[in-house]
């Protein structure tokens, strides 16, 4: 049995990972903002298996709260096995082309506050010697891009932060897993319309508690976007300025 | 978007609405004018087709579950194949299944499904114990066959237009094996398997497999197929993954002699008079699961599922009248599938009457509209009645001539403000407010 902190325990990547692990009977401890939505996950959880489902409603932009939502976390749960980051919002590029202001706050969700995060739970890692921080990072962090930039840079931030934490932990034991989704079908996506590269939250979760349980590195989900972003990435920028993708 | 039943005939576009919570599906009830609830889109026709719909994908969760007593409480929007993950290996089963596990719980209700063992224990609504429904002011009432009879007899087969169900508790049954044992009888003309239907009249599932093709003598010769639980053996889920038909079939490919083969191979499949097997529950209750968008095998155009039930009076001899004009059209397809329904139940729009129902696919096209057409005064001639979750064509007199409950069930919508807020492209089709 394994204990578990999730933080956006009710993006539906976030879900579909803890009903994998709720089914094995671990401890979990659920943080996200809306309670309505963490009161039915704690039931659900617990009839498909949980051993204790604890939950802890907090903003992830609200810095403040973070390190007593982790004392508490802490507190409740011992040492923690895994903390799985999954909270953001997919930015509307077109709109935040005309505000700085949800510019800022777009990179404020999906980036500085899973920096403020990672900056707690790297030094209490560090200290317990074990255990694994993973971060829902994307494919959209590994190339700026006119569609999507403001979501990618972002994630950019997250991937490469996220690498240089690994580097810093390894010596201390401790695993730090970046998941890179490509296109999930989840209420964020709804209003795309799906093609072939589209995959299901529960494929993407069952790829992220293998990774959680085994895994020190970064992991494209599903696999084929290692290849995918591969090609993108090398095209030179002098072509790739002039493309639409 | 563009969204359809499983026959992908007819298609409609529509608002797709994904709720996450009551408050999501109160808001949306309030931000749009006509709304209907959908599941899985497992319904045939266009019975879950409506401008704006709002589904319920995201409202999947289980809510509790007493493994004791094999009562479960779960939201509209969890499947019956969730169901049975979470059951089975705990010694319980779903009080009644319809052919596919891919069925909301909302839907299952909507549908008043019935299954293989309809003859001994009814409709899925005759083991539910209460469901909460938002009405159309966003109002959630807490439903039970007592406290409101009137809404529960609606809601009930009720097509989703009283209401929103948001979350269901019901009745399990409990099992000692996930393993079915499943006797195969062969009869070789519509009689035998109508006799062998009342001979088996004790057995927990009994279902029976028709060769629409097969003429003359040999008309309605089928196998008919009875399933009890066993009780020896391992509580458990098949692990084997499940087949996909990834694209639309190539229609020359599906043609009168290729369906005629199937047929007579599938029919000769068993030699023996009776065969006995032991099989897992998967593949007795629900063998088109094995294969994802089987409904691809009937093309672009997509299908209907015809299903009728003719009241045991006229019986056998209504039943070879109708199977006569099918065989002689010669447009039958694989799987022609024969039930024998036990009584009624009180619902206003619940499917099934005491009698003989005789599910099957069309491939859908301008002969097949006529056919229907043909076969539905048949039907109506007889007092049968077609089956609202499967139809796609009926005329409204023809519905409200068979289902003559039609008035009683729409005074409790309009006494529940359901009128003008709930509607889909078959409520409209039949004439239904």
């Amino acid at each position: 049995m394994k204990k578990i902190l999730i933080i956006g325990a009710t993006s539906a990547i976030a879900e579909a990972t803890t009903r994998i692990w709720a089914q094995r009977g671990d401890e979990l401890f659920l943080v996200a903002r809306n309670e309505e939505r963490m009161n039915l996950m704690t039931k659900d959880l617990k009839v498909r298996g949980a051993s204790e489902v604890h939950s802890y409603s907090m903003d992830a932009n609200n810095f403040d709260q973070h390190s007593s939502m982790l004392v508490k976390a802490f507190g409740v749960l011992g040492a923690i096995d895994i903390v799985l980051i999954a909270h953001g919002t997919l930015s509307n590029q077109k709109e935040c082309e005309q505000s700085v202001d949800l510019t800022m706050q777009e990179i404020k969700t999906n980036a500085l506050s899973v920096v403020a995060l990672l900056t707690h739970l790297a030094n209490c890692f560090e200290k317990q010697g074990a255990g694994t921080i993973a971060v829902i990072s994307s494919v959209a962090g590994d190339r700026g891009r006119a569609s999507n930039y403001v979501y990618g840079s972002a994630k950019a931030m997250v991937t490469t932060f996220t690498s240089g934490l690994r580097q810093r932990l390894y010596k201390s034991g401790v695993s730090v897993v970046t998941i890179k989704p490509g296109f999930v079908d989840t209420p964020m996506t709804a209003e795309f319309k799906k093609g072939i590269l589209w995959a299901k939250t529960e494929k993407v979760a069952k790829r992220i508690v293998v990774a959680c349980d085994k895994k020190n590195g970064e992991f494209y989900v599903p696999g084929f976007w290692w290849a995918m972003m591969a090609v993108i990435k090398a095209i030179p920028e002098n072509f790739f300025k002039k493309m639409k993708i | 978007m563009k969204i359809y039943g499983w026959g992908k005939y007819p298609t409609i576009d529509a608002k797709v609405l994904l709720p996450q919570t009551r408050l999501d599906c109160a808001s949306f009830l309030k931000s749009n004018e006509i709304v209907l609830p959908r599941g899985m889109g497992r319904s045939y026709g266009d019975s879950a087709n409506s401008s704006t719909v709002i589904e319920s994908t995201y409202q999947d969760h289980f809510i509790e579950f007493d493994e004791t007593t094999g009562i479960l409480a779960c939201e509209a929007g969890v499947s019956i194949r969730e169901i049975l993950q979470l059951i089975v290996p705990k010694g319980w089963f779903v009080p009644v299944t319809p052919g596919s596990s891919f069925v909301t719980i909302g839907g299952a209700i909507a549908s008043d499904v019935h299954g293989k063992n309809h003859h001994l224990s009814g409709t899925f609504s005759e083991h539910l114990l209460s469901f909460d429904l938002m009405l159309g002011s966003g109002e959630i009432v807490s439903v039970t066959k007592d406290n409101y009879p009137d809404l529960f007899r609606a809601t009930c087969g009720g097509m989703g237009l009283t209401g929103i169900i948001l979350s269901a508790s019901f009745q399990l049954k409990p099992i000692q094996s996930s393993q079915i044992i499943q006797s195969t009888i062969k009869t070789n003309c519509l009689e035998e398997v109508c006799e062998q239907f009342e001979a088996n009249h004790a057995s927990t599932y009994s279902v029976a497999w028709i060769d629409c093709l097969a003429k003359g003598k040999q008309l309605g010769r089928s196998l008919l197929m009875l399933g009890e639980h066993s009780q020896y053996g391992t509580l458990e889920l098949r692990k084997k993954k499940g087949q996909n038909l990834p694209i639309d079939m190539p229609q020359p490919l599906l043609n009168h002699y290729s369906i005629k083969a199937f047929n007579a191979l599938y029919f000769h499949r068993v030699f023996s008079k009776t065969k006995t097997e032991t099989i897992s529950f998967e593949p007795y209750f629900y063998p088109l699961d094995a294969i994802g968008n089987w409904n691809r095998l009937y093309g672009k155009a997509g299908f209907v599922q015809y299903q009728f039930v003719l009241p045991k009076t006229v019986g056998m001899k209504g039943l070879r009248q109708i199977l006569e004009v099918i065989v002689k059209s010669g447009k039958g397809s694989f799987l022609a599938v024969l039930k024998a329904f036990g009584r009624a139940n009180e619902n206003y729009l619940s499917f099934p009457i005491e009698g003989y129902t005789l599910a099957l696919d069309f491939k859908m096209s301008e002969e097949t509209i006529q056919l229907i057409e043909q076969l539905d005064s048949m039907v109506v001639e007889m007092g049968g009645r077609i089956y609202l979750t499967k139809d796609a064509l009926m005329t409204e007199a023809s519905f409200k001539k068979t289902y003559p409950l039609w008035e009683q069930f729409e005074e409790v919508r309009a006494k529940f403000g359901a009128i003008g807020k709930f509607a889909s492209s078959q409520s409209k089709r039949l004439g239904l407010q």
